[in-house]
């Protein structure tokens, strides 16, 4: 057995397997332990690198507890107001159209204040890639409602958990953009497991190739948790989320291209 | 027949101990540290040598603290 | 070469200049009375032109936020509204302010509060020199006063947006939106190249070099003390403007005895008042401020050391009155005449609240 290496024989440049993309930042990553953010930052900026566009591909950050995300990735970025980040990136690819350009907004963001910015810009297929990140509920503000909070689910703005008769019913915008002619790929994700990860980065891959191809609006939802939110371990919180949010937010593909030629 | 074999590096001052890779691992080869970091995080740690370097761990890092080695390792 | 004259409206002055400007987009939305401009500039294709992008945003909002969007990618980006659209345009001003990006924002204002009436007004002047949307800052205020400055001014916007990273607001009524002259067009420009932009603009992101930092865009400072620069940086910026933008224009005030001070479709009404005055042996002149934001004080104050009253004309209930007795510090008498809720005040009622509310009074 004198061949078995021992790891400093292993940790070596030649046998680099996986290492942190270099279109991350060094900065430290000012989300909650366990947060999906931080693997949907990852993943984005691996499908960047692997794409070779770096220098022409231009972020939208939201407003949120992502409002910071251009201190993580290195590439062009601008920050939007509240809601506006469709707004934004369809005006900066109109006028660069041959730059890659993607928004990544948070459900309070997308679906409650930027709902209009969100559904008009899908519905005019304007030609870049929203990347929406649902976890259910207002995180930088504290733990709110947000229009994605499962019925029953309690947060800062309601206790003893959400009341559709007075609060409204959860809103499942991703299927509803995904009726708009302007869209051309409209899939939903996760990124808790190895496996969801490595759907998702494809997932995300496609939808930057679809936007390469002048295609239209690609959307990928990414299904998340936010364990100081909920209230949970990161742990207890992504099997929270598999057994309550994936059954009324289902992941897969919802609407893709081959199926539009059908 | 050909047997893999990995080995992790970890930042262990970025690491926040959330420990969502630690149920990824095949072969339970990761788990939190007794001990913290700068930041008071338990941090990730190497229990065992059965890394095969499948990469999960470092597929659903949020910090993108590992870094994943790997040899073929042809007998 | 011949200058090209054009018969225009105000509103299609300034869509025109702003083909001619070499702007690169055009971001609205439908309000009345300044429809026209992105009426116009459909009907014409500036793409085909000069590669100008014109959209119908869904939204006031929408279209001041693509302006953002497009400002913070260097381009040269205008939007255009009335009142109550300009009411929602303010988070983005507030916003481009804080982010220090440039952009042109036409109001052709009409009057309020809420829905108010279609017909002109100068009730907004309080929303644009005074802020309008949230926090510390300041935005240029041109005011024209015939459609050749609508179209001049629109340039103008333009240079000064750019010079200080700033929006600025082009301040007309519906009655400057609206009305027909004469109007000598600027030579057209090409819309500049993405390596001009990038010289011009450094900080634009127009997607990062590999041998180059990145560039953020961006009005969030987390840390205080990083706000009180940041804060302090765009007071500079003021100061600055305060020195070296003031514009204003003096008629008949070298041996005026009494002064209007008027801005915009205010200020022609006023000149006609003038040469009635001047009939009746009234030696009366008339400063019109250019800029609304920065505001001539000097000239004013130099002007109040000589002339026995002062009556300010507004298409309001008195706005610009506060900033010019903050100028005339109380020297001398200071009044106000204004018909509002779109009302054109006459130039022989003007002379009229003259006579009775300065001269007599």
């Amino acid at each position: 057995m004198e061949n078995i290496p021992t790891t400093a024989d292993i940790v070596k440049e030649e046998n680099l397997v996986y290492k942190k993309t270099k279109v991350l930042t060094d900065n430290i990553l000012s989300y909650c332990p366990g947060c999906g953010h931080g693997t949907a930052h990852r993943i984005i900026a691996e499908v960047i690198e692997e794409m070779g566009i770096q220098d022409k591909t231009i972020g939208i950050a939201p407003v949120g507890c992502s409002v910071l995300a251009y201190n993580f990735f290195d590439i062009d970025m601008q920050q939007a107001a509240h809601g506006r980040a469709p707004a934004l990136a369809t005006a900066i690819k109109r006028l660069l159209p041959d730059k890659f350009v993607f928004t990544y907004q948070g459900d309070g963001d997308l679906a409650a204040i930027g709902t209009a910015e969100t559904i008009h810009a899908c519905n005019r297929g304007d030609n870049f890639t929203i990347i929406f990140i649902n976890n259910g509920i207002y995180g930088m503000t504290g733990g709110q409602m947000a229009p994605t909070t499962l019925p029953g689910m309690k947060s800062s703005t309601s206790p003893y958990g959400r009341d559709t008769q007075t609060m409204g019913n959860p809103l499942k915008i991703t299927e509803l953009v995904a009726q708009l002619p302007g869209t051309c790929y409209v899939t939903r994700q996760a990124v808790h497991t190895p496996g969801n990860v490595r759907k998702a980065k494809k997932a995300l891959r496609l939808a930057f190739e679809y936007q390469g191809k002048n295609m239209g609006l690609s959307f990928v939802e990414i299904v998340s948790n936010c364990n100081s939110g909920w209230k949970m371990t990161p742990r207890n919180a992504n099997e929270w989320m598999e057994d309550n949010m994936f059954p009324f937010y289902p992941l897969g593909d919802i609407k893709t291209p081959a199926k539009l030629e059908l | 027949m050909a047997k893999v074999k990995g080995s992790i590096v970890i930042k262990i001052e970025q690491c926040k101990g959330c420990e969502v890779c630690v149920p990824t691992c095949p072969h339970e080869v990761i788990a939190l540290s007794k001990n913290v970091n700068g930041k008071g995080y338990h941090y990730l740690e190497m229990v065992n040598d059965e890394c095969t370097g499948c990469t999960n761990c470092a597929v659903v890092c949020p910090d993108a603290v590992i870094t994943v080695y790997r040899v073929k390792k042809v007998l | 070469m011949k200058k090209e004259l054009r018969l225009m409206k105000g509103n299609e002055a300034v869509a025109e200049a702003a083909i001619r400007a070499g702007a690169d987009g055009y971001f609205g939305y439908p309000i009345t009375p300044q429809s026209e401009v992105l009426e116009y500039l459909m009907a014409e294709k500036p793409y085909e032109r000069t590669g100008m992008v014109v959209l119908q945003a869904e939204s006031e909002i929408a279209a001041i936020n693509m302006v953002y969007g497009a400002a913070g990618c260097g381009k040269m980006a205008i939007t255009s509204s009335s009142s109550p659209g300009i009411s929602l345009k303010q988070e983005g001003i507030s916003y481009m302010a804080g982010a220090e990006l440039p952009g042109v924002i036409l109001n052709v204002v009409r009057g309020g509060p809420g829905l108010g009436t279609i017909q002109p007004s100068q009730a907004d002047y309080f929303q644009a020199v005074k802020g309008g949307g949230h926090g510390d800052y300041r935005m240029l205020v041109l005011a024209p006063a015939s459609v050749q400055e609508m179209a001049d001014f629109t340039l103008l916007g333009f240079e000064l947006a750019f010079k200080y990273r700033n929006p600025v607001m082009i301040l007309s009524d519906g009655a400057l939106g609206q009305m027909m002259e004469k109007v000598e067009l600027p030579e057209p420009v090409p819309c500049r190249t993405e390596e001009e932009i990038r010289q011009q603009c450094p900080w634009a992101t127009l997607g990062k070099p590999a041998n180059m930092e990145r560039n953020i865009i961006t009005s969030l400072n987390l840390e205080s003390l990083k706000q009180e620069q940041h804060n302090l940086k765009l007071q500079a910026k003021y100061a600055q403007m305060e020195r070296e933008e003031v514009r204003y224009e003096e008629i008949m005030c070298e041996d005026a005895e009494y002064l209007l001070v008027a801005f915009g479709s205010s200020a022609r009404i006023c000149q006609k008042t003038l040469r009635m005055a001047r009939e009746k042996g009234i030696k009366a002149g008339l400063l019109r401020p250019i800029t609304l934001y920065p505001f001539p004080q000097k000239p004013l104050f130099e002007l109040a050391r000589r002339v026995k009253g002062i009556l300010v004309v507004e298409m309001n209930a008195g706005q610009m009155i506060e900033d010019v007795k903050l100028a005339v510090c109380g020297k001398i008498k200071t009044e106000h005449f204004g018909r509002f809720g779109g009302v054109i005040p006459s130039p022989s009622e003007v002379l009229q609240a003259l006579e009775q509310k300065i001269i007599g009074g």
